[in-house]
């Protein structure tokens, strides 16, 4: 009675899984390579094992974020199609010890990779990574099905404008329960949403409704770290850096605030709306 | 703001002069196709021409919330496609303009709803009604890529001075070439300032990477954001620099040939801290 | 505050460094659409080096190397023969014996300092090879 208890006990156990988690938005642009790439980066400094996946085929670009681009030698593609194992095709990072990346095929589409294929290849990364992030494609077709498929839960990107918010609300409909979404607003510029030319994240998420992960404000070293091919989440210093790290630490678990950008109202706004001007 | 008469929807066209159909595009989302597409439609009608935008990017329209007639739509470029009402039903007239008219593309469809070949036709039933077709195509370079280019005589290929904007706007225009179709580009969100302290590609750069013909550059400008909130094409506030810009890249569609202003000379204080450093 | 001064007395590079890495990275790119131009030059290059030197042509390999700041092409040509400078194959360009396709291959960065091959050829296992 007492061994067979036991027996029972071992077969419930289930082997440690890997989280599967897809970023995705609808709208083309507002930062789903570039979050997927930094919150990569910060797991992976965290000591997690990360494996990154570029979903957008035909037309990579997380390679190139990652400062990777002339390290491809194979793709995704390539690993379903039988030609090559998934160990030859991972590319570890520059920077990062724990940190892989599975490319995109770049002259290939996203049609020809079936659905059930890129599941049974994100489960097969779950086996071996702490974290698999699937970058997924602009728009709601084959290429999103196939992104979120083999994910269990996912990242929502946003910027603070009206057709990103409509793009995101239509894609959140389409994942449905299953995901547990979380928000990211991302290209917050605090002077526009103080002089009411930009959508709050709080307008956002009236719309929006879901859990916060966080808030990125609009930076130039963005782009220049983009330029370099250095994501900015290696330096923890700055506040984008910071913020990642934040998120990061909050996908892990820990209990920590989501990193918030700072909307102060000027002297002047203030001075203003007491003059009855507008704020 | 010019309140205008009807739209002479039913006007034939005088002369033989053919309609000309372009499609704005770029493989990366998010660079301002949407944007381009209704400021310089509106610049072209500002100029006397009959203009009708088309929003390509079904299942993510956009192009009618970038110019506030999102409340108008009765029907959309699948109903038209597929029969259920006439072209001229679905258009809207844009009351700001003398002849601006758009015609959506359906919510709740995916790309797939329509063939290249219903895609073509639509466009090609739209001759009578104007001088100028713009396109606006969605992100990517999949089927919604390939009815938006079925429908087109030229491209604007639209991209941002950044790594994996340009590196998609290869990509498609590689696609374009084997139309064939002429190509003309147009470098946005340019941030001179940024160019100047060598941490963003000048035009040339861009320019000479593509190997394409520079029908403009627009520097990136914060009201834009504001005027997509507002759903007011930038190119009404006689006081941006944007409506110039917008004017002029009209008229070199026109044929006229005007140099495209360099935003990026060197400040005096540069110029000097050069001098300095470099003896 | 070394970044600020940075700023004011030196061009950041990063816009460089993004220009370069773009021009490799659509280099990559063009030739990853282009497997049939890789294929006529690789058969145009056989065809030049086949003028100076007899080669093995179905193991003529042709790769492209990536590095993080420069592209290259790597050839791997195994050269089967090299006639005397007086008979060499570009002055008989349509023939070749039956026997020189059948001599034992080469090293490629070698060229044989010893006999010809014609003498080789008597010494040595002939290679059980079919003519190119």
């Amino acid at each position: 009675m007492h061994e067979r208890q036991l027996e029972i006990e071992e077969a419930v156990v289930p082997a440690a899984r890997g989280r599967a988690i897809v970023i995705t938005s609808g709208k083309g642009g507002v930062g789903k390579t570039t979050t997927t790439a930094n919150l990569g980066t910060a797991l992976a400094m965290r000591g997690a094992r990360v494996a990154l996946v570029d979903a957008d085929i035909g037309l990579r670009n997380l390679d190139i974020v990652l400062g990777l681009e002339s390290r491809v030698k194979h793709h995704l593609l390539d690993v379903i199609e039988g030609g090559v194992t998934l160990e030859e095709a991972l590319v570890p990072s520059k920077y990062n010890e724990s940190l892989v990346l599975l490319a995109a095929a770049q002259h290939r589409e996203k049609d020809e990779v079936p659905t059930e294929a890129m599941t049974a290849l994100i489960e097969r990364l779950r086996e071996r990574f702490d974290y698999v992030l699937v970058d997924c494609p602009a728009g709601i077709e084959h290429g999103f099905r196939n992104a979120i498929a083999g994910a269990q839960e996912a990242i929502v990107v946003c910027t603070p404008e009206v057709s990103a918010v409509r793009d995101v609300d239509r894609v959140i409909g389409l994942l449905g329960n299953r995901f547990k979404p979380q928000l990211i607003v991302n290209r917050l510029r605090p002077q526009l949403v103080k002089r009411g030319k930009m959508l709050s994240v709080e307008d956002v998420n009236a719309i929006l409704r879901l859990p916060l992960l966080g808030v990125i404000a609009d930076e130039p070293e963005i782009i220049i770290t983009t330029n370099k091919g250095e994501p900015l989440a290696l330096r923890r210093d700055g506040a984008t850096g910071a913020a990642y790290h934040a998120m990061a630490a909050k996908i892990a678990g820990e209990d920590v605030e989501a990193p918030m950008v700072e909307v102060r109202e000027s002297f002047f706004g203030r001075l203003g709306a007491f003059f009855g001007g507008k704020a | 703001m010019e309140r205008s008469s009807s739209f002479p929807i039913v006007k034939k066209k005088v002369g033989n002069v053919s309609t000309r159909r372009i499609v704005v595009t770029s493989g990366k989302g998010g660079v301002g196709k949407t944007t381009t597409t209704a400021n310089l439609g509106a610049a072209l009608a500002m100029r006397g021409h009959r203009v009708v935008l088309v929003d390509a990017d079904i299942g993510l329209r956009n192009l009618d919330l970038v110019l506030g007639l999102e409340k108008r739509i009765v029907f959309d470029i699948v109903e038209v496609a597929e029969g259920r009402c006439q072209l001229r039903q679905a258009l809207i007239k844009d009351k700001r303009f003398e002849s601006l008219a758009i015609l959506p593309a359906a919510q709740t469809r995916e790309k797939e709803a329509l063939t290249a070949e219903q895609f073509a036709g639509v466009i090609a039933g739209l001759d009578e009604f104007a001088d100028f077709v713009l396109i606006d195509c969605p992100a990517g370079i999949e089927t919604g890529f390939r009815n938006a280019v079925a429908g087109a005589k030229e491209a604007l290929v639209v991209t941002t001075p950044e790594v994996s904007a340009i590196r998609d706007a290869d990509r498609v225009i590689g696609k374009l070439l084997e139309v064939p179709m002429p190509i003309s580009l147009i470098v946005n969100r340019l941030r001179p300032e940024m160019v100047r302290s060598g941490d963003m590609l000048a035009v040339e750069d861009v320019c000479e990477v593509l190997n394409a013909t520079l029908v403009g550059v627009v520097p990136d400008d914060e009201e834009i954001i504001d005027t997509t909130n507002r759903g007011e094409p930038i190119v009404l506030d006689e006081s941006n620099r944007l409506r110039t810009i917008y004017e002029k890249i009209a008229r070199r569609l026109e044929g006229e040939d005007i140099p495209i202003t360099s935003f990026e000379k060197p400040t005096f204080f540069k110029r000097l801290i050069g001098a300095i450093t470099t003896g | 505050m070394i970044e600020f001064f940075k700023r004011l007395f030196g061009p950041s590079d990063s816009g460089a460094t993004a220009k370069q890495r773009l021009q490799l990275v659509l280099m990559t790119d063009h030739l990853a659409l282009a497997p049939e131009m890789i294929d006529a030059m690789k058969r145009e290059l056989v065809e030049v080096i086949s003028r100076y030197v007899e080669v093995d042509r179905d193991k003529v390999e042709v790769d492209f190397e990536r590095h993080d700041h420069a592209l290259a092409m790597m050839a791997n040509v195994p050269i089967l023969g090299v006639a005397r400078p007086s008979e060499r194959p570009s002055e008989r360009p349509q023939e070749r014996a039956p026997e020189a396709a059948s001599a034992e291959p080469v090293a490629p960065e070698a060229v044989p300092a010893g006999p010809a091959p014609l003498q080789q050829r008597k010494r040595r296992k002939k290679a059980q090879r079919a003519p190119a």
